[in-house]
C-alpha cells in the first residue's frame, strides 16, 4: 500500500478541523453565513443551532433556565454523536486535538515514550470531572468548566483572538509532552467523558477482524484510547467502547486490512461477546 | 475481604481527591463571580444569571454592525470569553432591531427586557428601554462645570433632552457668565456610551458604569412631599417597620425615662 494512504483518515480529519475553523473564523471576519459563533454554541446558514451539549448541561445544573434555541442546538449536536458519528467530535471537530496529537507525536520523536516517562493517571477521571464541574455548577451558579476549558479558550480564541490563552494551550501541550501521555485528551477532559457517555450506543465503529490480524500491534501503538483495542488478534468485532473517537488510526495504519470503519452490528453470523 | 477493602480504598481515596478538587474549583470560581465593572450588551439579564448563560460563543459580537462588543480574552482582566462593551473606543449605536440580543441563542441576552409590551402582551422592540449602565460625570475635571462651554456629551446623546440635559446656573465666580452643565437622568440614560465617547477631556469625564454599581436606593418611608403620585406610595407599604434597632426594641416612653439616651 502506498505511503500516504497511512495518512489518509488523519488528513481527513485535519481538513475537517480547519474547514470547520475557517467558516467560524469567515463568519466572524468577513460576515459568511455557513458557520457562525464557535464551537460552544453556533448557527448554521442563521437557521440552524447548534450547542455544545455539556456546556448547555452545566447552566442546566448551575439552576438557570436556558432559551430553548440553545436546547434544541445541544439534542441536535448528541443526537448526531450519539445515534451516529460515536465520540468523533473529539478527533473529528476539536481543536485541541491537534495540539494534543502534536504532542504526542513529539514524545514519540523525542524518544519521551520509550523512556516510560508518564505519570499513571486513570483514564476514569474524566468522568470524575465530570461530576464534579457539575457539582461545583450548582454550588457556584455558573457553568463552571466553562471557564477553565483550554478547549473553548482555544476554539474561541483562534475565532475572536486569543489573548493569553496561548500560555494555556502550551500548557496542556507541556502536560501532553512531559507528564502523561495522552493526558488530556484521554484522561482528563469531561468534554469528551461526556462524548464518551454519548456515545456508549452510536453507530458508526471501527471493525476489527482477527483472521486478517498478524497481532503487529502497530494499531495499539497509534491508539490514542488504546485500552479500547482490547480484542485485538483475539476476537474480531466491533470496537464498542464509547470512549473510542473514530479517529482512525488504527484502521489506516494496519498493513492487513485487519481494521475497517463499519457499523456497530454484527454483519457476520459470528457475534462477539463484547458487551 | 482484602479486595472489597482495597476498592473502598480506593473510592475513597477518589472521593477525597474530587472533594478537595471540587473545593479549589468552586473557591476560584467564587472570585471569578466577584461583580465585575463590566458592560454588557443591550437586554443582558442580571449579571449572576449572565456569567452563567452565557456560553461564550460571540454571536452578539459577530451581530453587531459596528464591531463594538468584543469578546473578553484571557489577560484581559474580565469574565473569560464574555461579551462586553469599550464605550471609549467604540460604543453601542442602539440599532432598532438590536441584533446583538437577538443572536443571543442562550437567554443571556433576552429581547423581553428591551421590548414595550402592547395590550396583546406581545413585545415590540424599544431599544430605549435598554440599560447596559449609566453615565456618570465627574464634575471636578468636566470643564463645562468650571464654567468653559462645552456640551459635546449632550449634543452625542441619542436619548438628548431626556437622558441628558443642560442646565443652566450663574457663574458665581464671574458673577457675569452662566454655566451650562450636563446632567444625566438614570430613568432614561441607556448607558450607550456615545458620551464617553464624545467627552472632550484626556480622560473621559462622562463615563458609563453599571448601574446598580452607581444608583443608591431610598429608604421606602421617605416621601417626594410635593409629588402627590409619591404619597400614594406610602399605602402600599405595611403599617409597621420591620426596622430593629437596639432602641426601637423597648418603648419609646421607656428609653426617655431611663435616660440612656
Amino acid at each position: 500500500m502506498p505511503a500516504a494512504n497511512k495518512y489518509r483518515f488523519t488528513v481527513l480529519r485535519r481538513t475537517v478541523q480547519l474547514s470547520i475553523m475557517v467558516f467560524f473564523i469567515g463568519g466572524s471576519l468577513l460576515g459568511w453565513h455557513a458557520l457562525r459563533g464557535n464551537l460552544s454554541t453556533s448557527k448554521v446558514f442563521d437557521a440552524m443551532p447548534l450547542a455544545d451539549p455539556y456546556a448547555i448541561l452545566q447552566i442546566l445544573a448551575a439552576g438557570k433556565t436556558v432559551a430553548g434555541e440553545a436546547v434544541i442546538g445541544a439534542l441536535i449536536v448528541a443526537l448526531f454523536f450519539g445515534l451516529f458519528a460515536g465520540r468523533a467530535f473529539c478527533s473529528w471537530v476539536c481543536p485541541l486535538n491537534v495540539v494534543t496529537d502534536a504532542a504526542d507525536w513529539v514524545r514519540e520523536k523525542t524518544g519521551l515514550d520509550s523512556a516510560g516517562k508518564s505519570f499513571a493517571l486513570n483514564r476514569n477521571v474524566r468522568y470524575w470531572i465530570v461530576g464534579i464541574s457539575l457539582a461545583v455548577s450548582f454550588a457556584t451558579g455558573i457553568a463552571a468548566f466553562e471557564w477553565i476549558s483550554p478547549i473553548s479558550m482555544l476554539h474561541r480564541g483562534i475565532i475572536f483572538g486569543m489573548g493569553l490563552g496561548w500560555i494555556i494551550i502550551f500548557a496542556v501541550f507541556l502536560f501532553d509532552l512531559l507528564l502523561v501521555k495522552r493526558g488530556f485528551c484521554g484522561h482528563l477532559c469531561p468534554l469528551g467523558g461526556i462524548y464518551s457517555l454519548i456515545a456508549s450506543f452510536s453507530l458508526v465503529r471501527v471493525r476489527h477482524g482477527s483472521g486478517k490480524c498478524t497481532r503487529c500491534m502497530k494499531c495499539l501503538e497509534v491508539c490514542p484510547e488504546r485500552h479500547v483495542l482490547s480484542m485485538v488478534g483475539e476476537i474480531s468485532g466491533a470496537v464498542l467502547s464509547g470512549e473510542c473517537t473514530n479517529c482512525g488510526r488504527c484502521v489506516e495504519i494496519c498493513d492487513f486490512d485487519a481494521m475497517k470503519f463499519g457499523i456497530r452490528f454484527s454483519p457476520e453470523k459470528h457475534k462477539t461477546g463484547i458487551a | 475481604m482484602p479486595e472489597r477493602r482495597r476498592f473502598l480504598a480506593g473510592m475513597l481515596k477518589s472521593l477525597g481527591a474530587a472533594t478537595v478538587g471540587g473545593i479549589a474549583w468552586t473557591g476560584f470560581l467564587d472570585g471569578k463571580k466577584a461583580y465585575p465593572i463590566i458592560l454588557r450588551p443591550p437586554g443582558a439579564v442580571p449579571e449572576q444569571d449572565f456569567l452563567a448563560k452565557c456560553t461564550k460563543c460571540g454571536l452578539c459580537v459577530e451581530a453587531c454592525p459596528f464591531k463594538a462588543l468584543v469578546l473578553a480574552r484571557p489577560g484581559d482582566e474580565r469574565p473569560i470569553g464574555t461579551p462586553y462593551f469599550k464605550m471609549r473606543e467604540n460604543p453601542c449605536r442602539m440599532c432598532r432591531d438590536i441584533p446583538c440580543a437577538a443572536a443571543c441563542p442562550t437567554g443571556a441576552l433576552d429581547l423581553s427586557l428591551v421590548s414595550d409590551k402592547d395590550e396583546g402582551g406581545k413585545g415590540k422592540l424599544n431599544i430605549n428601554r435598554a440599560k447596559i449602565g449609566l453615565a456618570v460625570i465627574d464634575r471636578e475635571t468636566c470643564i463645562a462645570y468650571w464654567g468653559i462651554q462645552c456640551d459635546a456629551c449632550y449634543r452625542s446623546c441619542p436619548v438628548m433632552d431626556k437622558a441628558m440635559t443642560v442646565e443652566y446656573t450663574r457663574n458665581e465666580r464671574t458673577g457675569k457668565h452662566a454655566i451650562l452643565a450636563p446632567v444625566v437622568h438614570s430613568d432614561h440614560c441607556t448607558g450607550c456610551g456615545m458620551c464617553e465617547r464624545a467627552c472632550i477631556n484626556q480622560k473621559a469625564s462622562i463615563f458609563v458604569l453599571p448601574g446598580e454599581l452607581v444608583m443608591g436606593e431610598s429608604s421606602a418611608r421617605y416621601v417626594r412631599g410635593w409629588d402627590s403620585a409619591d404619597e400614594e406610595r406610602m399605602h402600599e407599604l405595611p403599617e409597621e417597620t420591620e426596622t430593629v434597632t437596639p432602641r426601637s426594641q423597648k418603648k419609646a416612653l421607656d428609653y426617655l425615662n431611663k435616660g440612656d439616651l
